[in-house]
C-alpha cells in the first residue's frame, strides 16, 4: 500500500514535470528527425513514466472501486441475510391429519427452492408438527410425513436431498397454546431452520 | 363420603343382626354388571352393592390396637380399589367386637402367640354383617402380622409375617401394598394390583405413581423431552423415548437406582413407542424416516440385531404391543388410509387387520395395548371428532366401546387384566383415570392436569423395590 502511494506520488510529479516541459514546445518547430540520442532517450523515459503513472492511477481507481464494492456488498449482505433468513423461516401449514402441500403453500416452498439454489452451501432442517387433536404417538409419524412431504417437494425442484434434514415433534411443541381451530391451524405446520451455511445468504 | 354411606348401611345391618333376623346367606352370584361409563358410576355402584348382596365376597378389616393406622388404611383402600370385595366397615371400631364377643366367643380359646388370630373373634357377627373374610393386622415386635380369616369356616385361612420398612422409607407404601395383594391371593386365589405403579408423562418428563394415587415421583430428570414410557415384564426396568436434536433416542432404565442405558441403534432416526417382548430380551419400537414409519425390533440383552418387521413405503406402521405369549404383535397401520389396529406374527409375517372397522365410517384407531391375560387389546378410536377407549376381543375380534364421556385415550392394562388406566378430560382437564371393566367403576388417579401416556406396571417384585 505504501509502495503504491509512493509510485502514485512519483507518477503525479512526473506528469507535472512532463506537462511543464511539454507546454512550450508545440509552438516551436517539430523536432528534427536527427535529434540527438539524448533527447530521444529522455522522451522515451518520459513516456514510460507517463504510462506507469497512468497505470498506477488506473490500478488505484480499480482498487478503490473494489473496496467500495466490498463495503457496499457487506452492508447490503447484512440486510439480505436477514431478509433471506426471514423468507426461509416462513412456515407452511397443513390440513387436519394431512401431509400434502397446500397449493397456497407451494409458492412459499418455491421461494425456499430459490434461496437454496442461490446459496449452495446452505443446509436446512425441516420439522413437522401437529395439533393436539390426534393421538400423541401417531402424531410423531404424521409430523414425520409432513416434514418429508416438504423435503420431497424441495428435492423434486432441484435441491440436493443431502442438504435437507427432516425431523418430527408431533404435537410436543405447539406454537399456539389454545384449544380451538385457530390454534390448531397454527400448530399444524412445518418449521425451517438453518443447519449450516447461513452466515451470508444471497438473495435469490 | 363413601365410607359414611357404607357405615350407615352397616349400622342397619348390625341392627338387623342384633334383632335376631336370620343370618345373611351368600346369594348365588348374580351376573356382573357390564362395564359402563358414567360420571355417576361411583354412587351407582354403591347402590348396586346395597341391593345386590353376594355379587362380591364381603370383607371386613378388623380394628386392632397394635398395627399402625396408616398400614390398615392403605390396605383397606387397596382392597377397595381391587373392586373384588364388598368392604365392610365396622362402626364405632372396637366396641362392636368387644360387646359382641361374649355372645358367640364364649367357647373360643384366648389370644395365643399366633398373632391372636382366632382370639375372641365373633365370626357369626361378621357373617351376619355379610363378611366372607376378615383381615386382622397386628404388630409383634417389629413384625407386622397379617391374618386372613375365613368367616364361614370360622378359622384362620392364612397368616403372613412381614417386616415393613419404616413409615418414612420410600419403599414403605409398596411393602404395605404387597400385603394387600397377599390378601387377594389368600382369599380369592388371584393376583392383585396393589403393588403396582403407573408411569406417565407430564411436562415432557416421566413420573411414576402408585396405583392408589400416592407417592408420585419423577423418574426421568433429563432436560430432553420424554415420551412413551413402557414397562419391562419383570417390573425392574422400563423404557422410554427422549428427543435428542430431532432424533428419538430410546433408553432402558432400572427402577431402583435409576441408572439408564441408551438402546443401541436408536437415536439416529426418530425412534419411539418402545415395547418389551414378554421375555424381556427384545424391544420393539417405531422408527420414522423419510421412507415413513415402520416397526423394528432390537435385542436389548446383547444390544444388537436390529430387525425390520414392517415395510410400508406408502403407509406408517407404529405403536407395537406384544401378546403375553410373545407370539404376536398388535400395531397401528395407516395402510387402509386412516390408522387402524393390525396384528402380525412376532417375526413380522402374517400381517392382517385386527380390530374390524367400516371403511370410510370408522375413525382413526391408535395406541393398542395387549392385556396381560392375552384376551383383549385396548385401544382408542376417533368417534365423531373425539377419542374413546375400545376393547377388542383377541379371539372373536369383537370390538366394544368402553368410554363415552369426554375425550378418552391411551389405555393401559393393569396386571389383573380387568382394570385399565387411560387419559380423560371428563373432569375438565386431561388427567389419568382408572376403570374397572367388571364393575364399571371409574376413579381419577391423580388430581393434576397434563398427565398422559400412562403405562401400568406388572406386579413390582420385591427385589426391585428394595434397592435404595
Amino acid at each position: 500500500m505504501k509502495r503504491l502511494s509512493l509510485i502514485v506520488l512519483s507518477g503525479i510529479a512526473a506528469v507535472a514535470l512532463a506537462a511543464c516541459s511539454h507546454n512550450p514546445p508545440p509552438v516551436t518547430t517539430p523536432q528534427q528527425p536527427n535529434a540527438d540520442s539524448v533527447a530521444a532517450a529522455e522522451r522515451a523515459r518520459q513516456d514510460s513514466i507517463d504510462r506507469a503513472a497512468a497505470e498506477a492511477r488506473a490500478r488505484e481507481e480499480t482498487e478503490r472501486q473494489r473496496q467500495q464494492r466490498i463495503a457496499d456488498s457487506l452492508a447490503a449482505l447484512g440486510h439480505t441475510t436477514e431478509a433471506v433468513r426471514t423468507m426461509l423461516a416462513t412456515l407452511i401449514h397443513f390440513d387436519y391429519d394431512k401431509s400434502n402441500i397446500r397449493p397456497e403453500d407451494a409458492s412459499i416452498l418455491d421461494q425456499k427452492v430459490a434461496i437454496l439454489q442461490a446459496n449452495p452451501n446452505l443446509r436446512i432442517r425441516v420439522s413437522g408438527h401437529c395439533d393436539e387433536r390426534g393421538s400423541d404417538e401417531y402424531n410423531l409419524a404424521l409430523g414425520n410425513r409432513r416434514a418429508t412431504a416438504t423435503k420431497q417437494y424441495l428435492v423434486s425442484h432441484g435441491i440436493e436431498a443431502a442438504r435437507i434434514e427432516t425431523v418430527s415433534y408431533g404435537e410436543e411443541r405447539p406454537l399456539a397454546q389454545g384449544h380451538d381451530e385457530a390454534a390448531w391451524a397454527q400448530n399444524r405446520r412445518d418449521e425451517f431452520e438453518i443447519v449450516a451455511g447461513g452466515d451470508a445468504l444471497r438473495q435469490p | 363420603m363413601k365410607r359414611s354411606h357404607v357405615g350407615r348401611l352397616e349400622r342397619e345391618r348390625v341392627a338387623l343382626a342384633l334383632a335376631g333376623v336370620a343370618l345373611l346367606s351368600v346369594f348365588p352370584a348374580v351376573q356382573r354388571s357390564a362395564a359402563q361409563d358414567s360420571s355417576a358410576v361411583d354412587r351407582g355402584v354403591r347402590i348396586g352393592i346395597i341391593y345386590r348382596p353376594g355379587v362380591r365376597p364381603g370383607l371386613v378389616v378388623l380394628p386392632g390396637a397394635a398395627a399402625p393406622d396408616s398400614v390398615r388404611a392403605i390396605i383397606a383402600r387397596d382392597l377397595d380399589l381391587s373392586d373384588r370385595f364388598e368392604l365392610i366397615t365396622l362402626p364405632a371400631g372396637d366396641s362392636i367386637r368387644v360387646s359382641a364377643a361374649p355372645l358367640a366367643g364364649a367357647g373360643r380359646p384366648p389370644a395365643g402367640g399366633r398373632g391372636g388370630a382366632a382370639a375372641g373373634l365373633n365370626y357369626q357377627l361378621y357373617q351376619a354383617l355379610g363378611a366372607d373374610f376378615a383381615v386382622g393386622l397386628a404388630l409383634v415386635g417389629d413384625t407386622t402380622v397379617l391374618t386372613v380369616h375365613d368367616v364361614a369356616a370360622g378359622g384362620v385361612r392364612r397368616e403372613f409375617r412381614s417386616r415393613l420398612p419404616p413409615l418414612k422409607d420410600p419403599e414403605f407404601r409398596i411393602a404395605v401394598h404387597r400385603l394387600a395383594d397377599h390378601i387377594l391371593e389368600a382369599t380369592l386365589g388371584v393376583g392383585g394390583i396393589a403393588a403396582t405403579r403407573i408411569l406417565f408423562v407430564m411436562d415432557g418428563k416421566v413420573y411414576a405413581i402408585d396405583q392408589d394415587g400416592a407417592d408420585k415421583r419423577l423418574v426421568s430428570s433429563s432436560d430432553h423431552q420424554a415420551m412413551s414410557p413402557a414397562w419391562a415384564p419383570d417390573g425392574r426396568r422400563f423404557s422410554y423415548m427422549e428427543f435428542w436434536s430431532g432424533h428419538g433416542q430410546l433408553f432402558v432404565q432400572l427402577v431402583g437406582p435409576g441408572k439408564r442405558q441408551p438402546v443401541a441403534t436408536t437415536g439416529q432416526a426418530l425412534d419411539f413407542t418402545p415395547a418389551f417382548s414378554p421375555d424381556g430380551k427384545t424391544l420393539a419400537f417405531s422408527r420414522a424416516t423419510e421412507e415413513g414409519t415402520d416397526i423394528y425390533t432390537v435385542n436389548i440383552k446383547d444390544n444388537c440385531c436390529l430387525q425390520r418387521l414392517t415395510v410400508g413405503r406408502f403407509s406408517d406402521n407404529l405403536s407395537p404391543t406384544y401378546s403375553p405369549d410373545g407370539q404376536r404383535i398388535a400395531f397401528v397401520s395407516t395402510r387402509p388410509g386412516l390408522p387402524q389396529v393390525y396384528v402380525m406374527a412376532a417375526d413380522g409375517t402374517d400381517q392382517q387387520l385386527f380390530a374390524p372397522f367400516d371403511y370410510g365410517v370408522t375413525g382413526s384407531s391408535n395406541a393398542p395395548d395387549w392385556s396381560p391375560d392375552g384376551q383383549s387389546v385396548a385401544f382408542h378410536r376417533d368417534v365423531g371428532g373425539t377419542l374413546q377407549v375400545f376393547v377388542l376381543d383377541a379371539r372373536t375380534r369383537a370390538v366394544r366401546q368402553l368410554t363415552s364421556l369426554g375425550r378418552n385415550e391411551d389405555p393401559t392394562w393393569a396386571p389383573d387384566s380387568r382394570h385399565v388406566a387411560f387419559v380423560s378430560d371428563r373432569s375438565g382437564y386431561r388427567q389419568l383415570w382408572i376403570i374397572d371393566l367388571e364393575t364399571g367403576r371409574i376413579r381419577p388417579l391423580l388430581q393434576q392436569s397434563g398427565a398422559r401416556l400412562p403405562a401400568w406396571s406388572p406386579r413390582i417384585p420385591e427385589t426391585a423395590s428394595s434397592t435404595p
